[in-house]
């Protein structure tokens, strides 16, 4: 097995270590750092299916975000649509054989591919265009839309001009989720997308894609309106009311 | 009112509010006076920065993290999309670019992102991370006394990241690194050693309750009373001291003694706890908030009452509505001794606490008061939605209860309505300018510019439907809009509460 084999195999599990172990932190860290106030930005849900049904509008739809900015939800959506499709097809190269409807979404997959780039391009622009973000964007703001935009073309170049030996990627593919090894095909492409993709994973639990997780945790969203009825305690406020007696 | 010292923004020709271009350091000369020595030892501030001031930032910054989900998620969510950019009315007013939510929060993010993440450990000027210095803090005293923390940006972030929530982080850091505001300072002082946020004693409200009583009585011929401190009373008022002997506020208190004489209720004030409003909100100091919130427990104790009603007060409402429950137990479903004490007493058929709204809009419901609507017919009346109330709090049984209900009761009592622009008002309500800890001569500039908005809104109504009265339910609107609508050129007679409008059109029977 080649040298270039084994580090991509190396990469991978290092990557997936990181994604998966500084996520699960993160949730561990979110969700034992205590709420102690009620701050749901009202008007809110006042019972917990409600709030689950406005983070699903939040999440499914960015409500808030197209009540405050149509350009950025433009953008953003087919940014994170475009992208969801296309992890959804690149499904297909983790399993044998392949879900019905993982076969069934490749060709809108492609497609979500153009989309996401259009997305990324449209927030990008953002960046220069618009003097309040150009104020706020950092480096990294600029880096991660790069790396994404990288990520989404070099994967399209295997999809739309010159595509790499699928068979043998697929093997490869495999090999990692069951721990039995095979070569990766060295196309320059491929290389770099899947370079991308693993850096991508590796920086998920220390910037902010903590997004990701973070709108799950965010109290003025997923609190119920309650507090007349309910009384919310955190434990380090509650060992203030024994002082009281 | 002397002339401005800075240029007053104009009115727009709509009810809109152009977005300006960012002018970098426009309001960086606003700064809000420093607390003194007394007031801050009072609170358990040092007053000043001492050699170790780096030390106690981190320390406070750390514990906060730990203390609050809140900032401990909205510090890692933030993606810079910019949506916010745009939302808050101190950046409209200012076009300061520190003014922008996410630019406020930036002023801590990068703090955060330099002490407690690794990549601003290792590459700080890969992801904004900047050293703590003494230009970091006077920023953030700077423009964290620039924001009243009223959650509009909250509403329009896609994370829901409340920079009010890092407002308070910031100005508890920094009362405890020893950069207090005088302001907030000095009334958390007063309702702590008096028992409200003007220092008024006891005996001296006393005196303004008699006054106030025999003049209504000298207006209507009926002797509504005032009562205070009355043990057995069935509902303790607890009411912005502002109420008690500022124009226009004391016109709402009239109001409601009216309804309260009206509905032949049981009521009394307290001279313990004569204050609804709570700045430990503002400073975001929980235990200060709670300390502030227990006198209001120990008067209902005291007193023995059965239930309690808040009046017309933003933030007040949000921490009475909201908080109280956690932090006093006024509320139900506590089943720990704590609260268990105060719960087992209040009347379990209403709510507790009740906002002065709902409780006016019930008795309307229920046919017991009487109006004559022509009475307020000089008037063409809009109402402004206070930020605290419109979103951190509800009234009534529905969400959005806190928009519909005092609407309701303005159309009770006036025939002449009309709405603000619908982008502004509701959940988008702009923010009088002068909330959250900013009431305060030394920002009027901040107060005068940040009203803008408000201002184009409001001038859009004036102009094309006549309007002439704006009905608040707030405390420090109320103060805010009667110092700042002459800059705009509008008399401050058309300024008042809700239960200003009440007391006009209500129908009071001979005893």
């Amino acid at each position: 097995m080649s040298a270039l084999t084994v580090f991509y195999i190396g990469l991978y599990y290092v990557a997936a270590i990181i994604l998966i172990g500084g996520l699960a932190y993160r949730v561990y860290e979110y969700a034992s750092t205590p709420a102690p106030l009620n701050i749901p930005t009202t008007p809110a849900p006042i019972t917990k299916l409600g709030v689950r049904f406005r983070m699903f509008r939040e999440i499914a739809f960015f409500e808030s975000l197209f009540k405050s900015n149509k350009w950025i939800w433009v953008f953003g959506y087919l940014f994170h649509v475009g992208l969801a499709l296309v992890l959804l097809r690149h499904i297909r190269y983790f399993q044998e054989p392949v879900w019905f409807w993982v076969e069934l979404i490749q060709p809108f997959g492609m497609y979500a591919s153009l989309a996401m780039i259009a997305g990324l391009a449209g927030l990008w622009a953002r960046r220069f265009l618009v003097d309040r973000v150009r104020y706020i964007s950092t480096p990294s703001d600029h880096l991660i839309l790069v790396l994404l935009i990288a990520i989404g073309l070099s994967g399209m170049t295997m999809t739309f001009v010159a595509h790499t030996d699928i068979i043998a990627l697929k093997t490869f593919a495999l090999g990692l989720v069951t721990f039995d090894w095979h070569p990766l095909p060295s196309d320059g492409p491929l290389l770099v997308h899947l370079f991308l993709v693993a850096l991508l994973m590796i920086i998920f639990p220390i910037s902010k894609l903590l997004h990701v997780p973070g709108v799950f945790f965010s109290p003025t969203r997923n609190q119920v309106d309650n507090p007349r009825e309910r009384r919310h305690l955190a434990p380090w406020a509650a060992a203030l009311d024994k002082d009281n007696g | 009112m002397a002339a401005a010292q800075f240029e007053v923004p104009k009115l727009s020709d709509t009810a809109y509010t152009t977005v300006p271009k960012i002018q970098e350091g426009s309001m960086a000369h606003v700064k809000t006076f420093p607390a003194v020595k007394a007031s801050q030892e009072f609170l358990g501030y040092p007053f000043e920065l001492a050699d170790d001031w780096k030390e106690r930032v981190i320390e406070r910054m750390g514990q906060s993290l730990k203390k609050y989900r809140s900032l401990r998620v909205f510090m890692d969510a933030c993606v810079h999309c910019g949506a916010c950019t745009d939302k808050c009315h101190y950046f409209l007013g200012t076009a300061d670019p520190k003014n922008m939510p996410v630019a406020r929060q930036d002023l801590m993010r990068k703090i955060y992102r330099r002490y407690f993440t690794l990549p601003g450990k290792i590459a700080p000027w890969l992801v904004g991370a900047e050293d703590l210095t003494k230009d970091t803090l006077n920023d953030w005293f700077t423009y964290y006394h620039q924001c009243s923390e009223c959650r509009r940006c909250s509403v329009y972030c896609p994370y829901g990241i409340d920079t009010a929530e890092i407002t308070m982080a910031g100005r508890e850091i920094l009362n405890y690194a020893g950069m207090g505001q005088k302001y907030s300072s000095e009334i958390l002082n007063k309702v702590q050693k008096i028992g409200n946020n003007l220092g008024l004693p006891g005996p001296a409200l006393e005196d303004t309750l008699l006054g106030l009583e025999e003049d209504i009585e000298a207006d209507t011929g009926v002797a509504v009373k005032m009562p205070l401190n009355v043990k057995g009373a069935e509902i303790l008022l607890i009411t912005p001291s502002a109420d008690f002997f500022s124009e226009p506020h004391v016109e709402s208190l009239i109001g409601y003694a009216k309804v309260f004489h009206a509905a032949g209720a049981s009521w009394t004030l307290s001279s313990h706890a004569s204050e609804a409003g709570n700045f430990g909100l503002f400073n975001g100091n929980y235990e200060t908030m709670r300390t502030v919130a227990m006198r209001i427990r120990d008067a209902a104790l005291e007193l023995g009452v059965k239930r309690i009603i808040v009046g017309e007060c933003g933030h007040a409402w949000r921490v009475a509505y909201a908080f109280w429950n956690t932090l006093t137990g006024i509320g139900y479903g506590g089943n720990d001794p704590f609260s268990i004490e105060l719960q087992s007493k209040l009347d379990s058929r209403y709510k507790q606490p009740m906002h002065i709204c709902e409780y006016t809009w019930d008795l309307i419901q229920q046919g017991v008061l009487k109006f004559d609507k022509s009475l307020n017919d000089h008037r063409t009346v809009t109402f402004h939605d206070s930020c605290n109330v419109a979103r951190g709090s509800r009234m009534g049984d529905e969400p959005g209860g806190q928009f519909t209900i005092p609407r309701n009761i303005i159309r009770a009592v006036v025939n002449n309505y009309q709405d603000m622009a619908a982008e502004t008002i509701g959940e988008g309500t702009f923010c009088c300018g002068g909330g959250g800890g900013v009431l305060t001569d030394d920002l009027i500039e901040a107060r005068v510019k940040g009203a803008l908005p408000r201002m184009n809104a409001y001038n859009a109504v004036a102009q094309e439907n006549g309007v002439n009265f704006l009905a608040l339910i707030c405390a420090i609107c109320k103060a805010q809009f009667t110092k700042v609508v002459p800059y705009y050129g509008f008399d401050m007679s058309q300024v008042g509460g809700v239960h200003q409008l009440v007391s006009t059109a209500i129908k009071l029977e001979q005893d």
